[in-house]
């Protein structure tokens, strides 16, 4: 094995760890930036966004339109849970972390009781191709351009869109944005129905690579959460250097001593970066800014 | 008799539901129900109410921290885990003779302190609050239950203990109590229902009077308002960090007679739906007070084993359904709601009286 080969295996591991702490922490993060909100059900609209897209998946769609169902049928559920629930809690905001705690327990176990305790999974598509010694996938790929994509997408709606600026300014000052005619329940409702399906979207592009079970969310919390602890309130400021961070730190941890070693070092490196920036990455950019 | 007085007087308190005669007499009923117990009861029952009493612990631990303290903390089930696995490779490795048990007892809490204090030095001397402390507790549990799940193979061992893997360890002696003669062997009925009630009973009384004490006065007043409390003097992070320690080792006591009561110890038991329960059981009783929480946690501890029995699967979307419901409709929890409806009630009708 030369140089090369080294890089690029390198390279693709970063890339692939980069899109998993992304794609999974994005949607939580734009929930907590926006409205300080924890959401502990995260992995189940994770796992929901898989669970569609299976299913539409095995019902004979083409696999795109399947993660699409996924993302809006997690949104769609993320507006009931907003509804119900979440909108009674926003001036108290340990409360929502043991409410969506709850609704965390009731979805894994509604789940295996309804779907059983597995469900058939969708082939990785596109197969794989060789450099050097190793053969990679194609679709891990595909999976790290979709997290630049998704990176992008909201860039472009917070900062492009009628409803991106109206949502800046409800978390800016909401009562002043209230005054100036912005419906920010609304604006809230939004939020969160974007951020649950963001976690679809999540759900349903990793559902070709994983086995579906009821309690699959677990996987992607711990590193979703750490992303979102680490990167601070901003999605574009916090979430996305986080990201590469952690992605360094995990992979190489992860090539060096395995998978496991991987997860611990994300845990120390949080617990680290967490005392020397307690506002994250971002609490740090934007205080130098000022 | 003054001395007594005022022994009384430290258990009562602004921080505590719960005074006067009438409140005391009441509980030394229940005290006298709860020793008299066994006598009307078969083994295998005693033995249940002592799994129940085990779970007492770190619902009281989570009080602290949270109700008290104000910090939503998961890292309770890690520090239950952590004893728990501690008394398991303890008494594996050195038997339980000449009371060793006990030694095993103190030092696993003891490492679940040691263990907590470094992980609350980063939290708490970084600054984390609110949300950010419940995530960073949760990645620590979760990881602890992978880490553990995965020690499957032969080299994952402590001196002749094997920690098996998601199979966990078992086989870990019962606590015994050296005496002369016989050594008392404290299994699963009578004898630990005897030494954890005693046990509940001081760790009870003990957190009442820490509670009502100045320490508990400004734990609460961090609760209320951190500034407020640095701007008075108060050192907040060590204030925060020794709640942190005292509830680690409430949680250590949970797991340690946990494992000591079923023999065994795995590491589902600090898994998402482990470090759920306890939040379940102390949102619902009322977590902002200690007799709330003990209250709450039997009733909801009972209500659930019974609920397994005939609804089996349902049982945790009951569970999930009632925190959801708590949270959204009392939030001080539904056992400290009725105790201070019944306290004004009782007002009203002295006052009447008089």
């Amino acid at each position: 094995m030369d140089i090369a080969t080294h890089v690029f295996s390198a390279l693709y591991q970063f890339g692939d760890a980069f899109a998993f702490l992304v794609l999974s922490a994005c949607g939580l993060a734009v929930i907590f930036g926006m409205m300080g909100v924890i959401n502990l059900a995260h992995g189940e609209f994770i796992m929901c966004g898989a669970y569609v897209t299976a299913a539409t998946a095995h019902a004979g769609l083409p696999l795109p339109l399947g993660i699409l169902a996924g993302t809006v049928v997690s949104a769609l559920v993320g507006v009931l849970v907003e509804l119900a629930v979440i909108r009674h809690l926003y001036d108290r905001p340990l409360d929502t972390i043991v409410a969506t705690w709850g609704l965390s327990l009731i979805a894994t176990q509604g789940t295996l009781i309804m779907v059983g305790s597995t469900m058939a999974g969708v082939g990785t598509p596109f197969g794989s191709f060789q450099v050097g010694d190793y053969s990679y996938s194609i679709y891990r790929i595909v999976l790290f351009c979709a997290a630049l994509g998704v990176l992008a997408g909201l860039y472009a709606l917070f900062n492009w869109t009628r409803f991106g600026v109206l949502a800046r300014a409800t978390i800016q000052v909401p009562h002043m944005a209230a005054a100036l005619g912005v419906d920010t329940r609304l604006i809230y409702s939004l939020t969160f129905a974007c951020g649950a399906g963001l976690a679809g979207l999540a759900g349903g592009l990793y559902a070709p690579t994983m086995t579906l079970v009821p309690t699959m969310g677990a996987t992607f919390i711990m590193e979703a959460f750490v992303t979102v602890v680490i990167g601070g309130a901003d999605v574009f400021l916090g979430t996305a250097p986080a990201g590469g961070l952690l992605a360094i730190v995990k992979s190489g941890m992860t090539s060096w001593q395995g998978q496991l070693f991987g997860q611990i070092g994300l845990l120390v490196a949080v617990i680290i970066v967490v005392r020397v920036l307690p506002k994250g990455i971002s609490g740090f950019v934007l205080r130098e800014r000022t | 008799m003054t001395g007594f007085v005022s022994f009384f007087r430290r258990l009562e308190g602004p921080q505590t539901v719960g005074r006067g005669p009438a409140f005391w007499s009441l509980f030394a009923v229940v005290m006298m129900i709860a020793v008299a117990y066994p006598l009307f009861s078969d083994g295998y029952t005693v033995g249940n109410t002592v799994y129940f009493f085990v779970w007492v612990f770190i619902a009281l631990s989570l009080c602290l921290i949270w109700g008290y303290g104000g910090s939503l903390s998961f890292g309770q089930t890690a520090f239950f885990g952590i004893a728990g696995y501690g008394y398991g490779v303890l008494t594996l490795n050195f038997g339980s003779a000449y009371g060793f048990t006990l030694v095993a007892l103190v030092a696993s809490v003891a490492i679940a302190a040691f263990f907590a204090a470094l992980l609350g030095y980063f939290m708490f001397f970084g600054r984390i609050a609110g949300v950010f402390l419940g995530i960073v507790t949760l990645a620590v549990t979760l990881m602890l239950e992978r880490f553990m799940a995965q020690t499957a193979g032969p080299e994952w061992h402590i001196g002749s203990a094997r920690l098996n893997g998601f199979n966990g360890m078992s086989a870990m002696p019962p606590l015994t109590i050296p005496w002369p003669g016989e050594p008392i062997v404290l299994f699963a009925d009578v004898g630990l229902y005897y030494f954890v009630l005693g046990l509940l009973v001081f760790v009870y009384l003990a957190l009442r009077i820490l509670m009502n004490s100045s320490f508990g006065n400004v734990i609460v007043a961090i609760r209320e308002n951190p500034e407020r409390a640095e701007m008075l003097g108060y050192d907040v992070r060590k204030y925060q960090l020794i709640t942190f320690v005292i509830g680690a080792v409430l949680a250590g006591m949970s797991g340690v007679l946990y494992t000591a009561w079923g023999q065994y110890i795995t590491p589902s038991s600090m898994g998402m739906t482990a470090a759920a329960l306890p939040l379940i059981w102390v949102a619902v009783g009322g977590r902002s007070d200690l007799t709330s929480t003990v209250v709450g946690t039997l009733v909801v501890l009972a209500a659930f084993q019974a609920l397994t029995i005939y609804g089996s699967q349902y049982a945790l979307v009951f569970m999930g359904v009632l925190l959801v419901l708590t949270v959204l409709i009392a939030p001080n929890g539904l056992v400290l709601g009725t105790m201070n409806w019944l306290g004004r009630l009782a007002a009203r009708i002295t006052q009447r009286a008089g």
